[in-house]
């Protein structure tokens, strides 16, 4: 790309952003920031400007905070027109135009993708219908589930013991109110941490009484002569009345609207390269298309080059600075995303944090604390390194260890810690579920090199 | 005004509890939860809050001060 063009580019060249989320907002600022005066759209299917999405599962659902007022702080003004309420519908790479829902079209010199995900809705869509039966990923969504908790219902059934539904279910107990959680796999949490820390998870919920209901799958949900939902049946036969049902099955990368236009989109997300421009179906690298969040998917220097889809909030701020960055700058300047992987979560008072990625673990040690006392540090390895750590309430550790992986420290852990209990001096399996069989949607999926390599991760249940 | 916490980045020092207790809570030993939405007059403490965390995990808007997020937001 000629020096001149990226010159021009800064100065008066139009950049659209499809997707008005965390990851957009955080580009446009960046954009401005980095010195780009020419035209900036913001493009965003939902009618709100950019809002956060972690308090809806925890403060809102707390009634500390209003669903409707999330929205997100600028770090600067980002002077943008913004086409909020109309989501995107159609790329054409060779025209340089968005094709928008209300028919408009959109031209970019060049476009950053930041289109997320949502959530993933119960597959029988007759059932997905019934009154209280819900999902959440929108500030709308939180509105709705909120009101309906509030209004007491006799039990709340939970699909999915992912992070999401784990937090539903802790605030449905903070509420009061009974509830179920069904989990396809042996525990909570373990597409994202393991079986070790997902029976600690378990043990969490049971003792905050939660009805958790492990190796099983919901096979229908039974609506009324009024259409509410009213049951719930299951793989083992047996059935439970509720008349809230939480679908909490993970996400669906909001890639539809790119398919025939030529880009490695698909359920797994968008392929990039490190520098988040977007491969072409045939796995050629495009100059003007960029990606960023939950919907990107970009090999990871520190994690054998891995092709990583991250669901985080980091993720998303640390990938739209990197790449509005290189969207307007010469190629030498160029930064990779090197981010390293963090999310946190909370439930039934306990903070969970996590560094690095810990389903590329196959083992796992209890370097600090105890798994009885839910207060440690587990740190995972594989290959003789150390790939990944996990807290429960032990925050403050983190940053070590997020070090020691940097570096590439040895697995086992070789160095001493504070408060190692004899369960910690020898690596265990971590047990991660088999990832050829179907469970939860993960937070982290890893997959091979190829952009074309599409496989759809869930199985709707059998009957 | 509006706020957000990295919580990647929140190590539970409670400092923003103590200081603005209407708008951040420790929920457990280390979990922070807050109020994305801080009503007008809890200005002065949220100010307060985010120049007090150890690990600046706070930003703010509609705050007058020159760190990162003192920003005024525009209007869309």
């Amino acid at each position: 790309m000629p020096a001149d063009h990226v010159d021009w580019l800064r100065r008066e060249g139009r950049i659209v952003i499809v997707g008005a989320s965390l990851a957009g907002l955080r580009a446009a600022e960046t954009l401005r920031a980095e010195g780009f005066t020419g035209e900036l759209t913001l493009i965003g299917d939902e009618p709100y400007e950019p809002y956060d999405r972690p308090p809806l599962s925890k403060s809102v659902l707390l009634g500390m905070a209003s669903p409707r007022h999330t929205e997100l702080p600028h770090r600067r003004e980002i002077d943008a027109k913004w086409r909020l309420g109309v989501p995107a519908t159609g790329l054409d790479l060779t025209a340089k135009r968005v094709r928008l829902a209300d028919g408009d079209e959109v031209e970019y010199d060049r476009l950053l993708i930041a289109t997320g995900v949502r959530a993933r809705p119960w597959p029988k869509e007759d059932e997905a219908r019934l009154d209280g039966v819900c999902l959440l990923r929108t500030r709308d969504d939180a509105a709705d589930l909120y009101q309906r908790l509030k209004a007491g219902p006799r039990r709340v059934f939970i699909i999915g013991a992912g992070f999401a539904g784990s937090e539903v279910a802790s605030a449905c107990r903070e509420m009061g109110l009974p509830v179920t959680v069904a989990e396809r796999a042996g525990a909570p949490l373990v597409g994202a941490l393991g079986g070790v820390i997902g029976a600690v998870a378990a043990d969490l919920q049971t003792e905050n009484g939660v009805d958790l209901r492990t190796r099983v799958t919901v096979t229908g949900l039974e609506g009324d002569s009024a259409g509410r939902v009213r049951a719930v049946h299951l793989s083992d036969e047996s059935s439970v009345e509720a008349d809230v049902v939480v679908v909490s099955l993970g996400s669906v990368r909001n890639t539809d609207w790119l398919t025939g236009s030529g880009l490695g989109a698909g359920p797994r997300g968008i392929a990039c390269d490190a520098g988040c421009r977007a491969f072409d179906f045939r796995g050629i690298v495009t100059d003007d298309v960029f990606v960023a969040g939950d919907v990107a998917r970009s090999p990871h220097a520190l994690f054998g080059y891995q092709f990583l889809s991250l669901e985080h909030w980091g993720n998303a701020v640390s990938q739209a600075q990197t790449a509005a960055h290189n969207m307007i700058c010469h190629g030498a300047d160029r930064r990779p995303h090197l981010w390293m992987p963090a999310f946190w979560s909370s439930m039934f008072g306990v903070n969970i944090k996590s560094v690095g990625v810990p389903p590329m673990g196959d083992q796992i040690m209890i370097t600090q604390g105890s798994l009885a006392e839910r207060r440690f540090v587990g740190v995972y390895g594989h290959q003789g390194r150390m790939v990944a750590a996990v807290t429960f309430d032990n925050t403050r550790w983190l940053e070590f260890y997020q070090r020691q992986i940097e570096r590439g420290a040895p697995f086992p852990v070789e160095f001493p810690t504070v408060d190692r209990r004899p369960e910690g001096r020898q690596p265990v399996d971590a047990d991660f579920p088999d990832p050829s069989l179907p469970t939860h949607g993960p937070m982290v999926t890893l997959s091979g090199y190829s952009p074309a390599d599409q496989q759809l991760l869930f199985h709707p249940a059998r009957h | 005004m509006r706020l957000v916490v990295d919580l990647n980045k929140c190590q539970g020092y409670a400092q923003c509890a103590f200081l603005a207790p209407d708008v951040f809570a420790m929920h457990g030993e280390e979990s922070l939860v807050y109020n994305p939405h801080a009503p007008e007059e809890q200005r002065e403490r949220l100010a307060r809050a985010v120049a007090a965390c150890p690990v600046q995990a706070i930003t703010a808007d509609g705050l007058d001060d020159s760190r990162d997020g003192g920003e005024a937001s525009d209007a869309r």
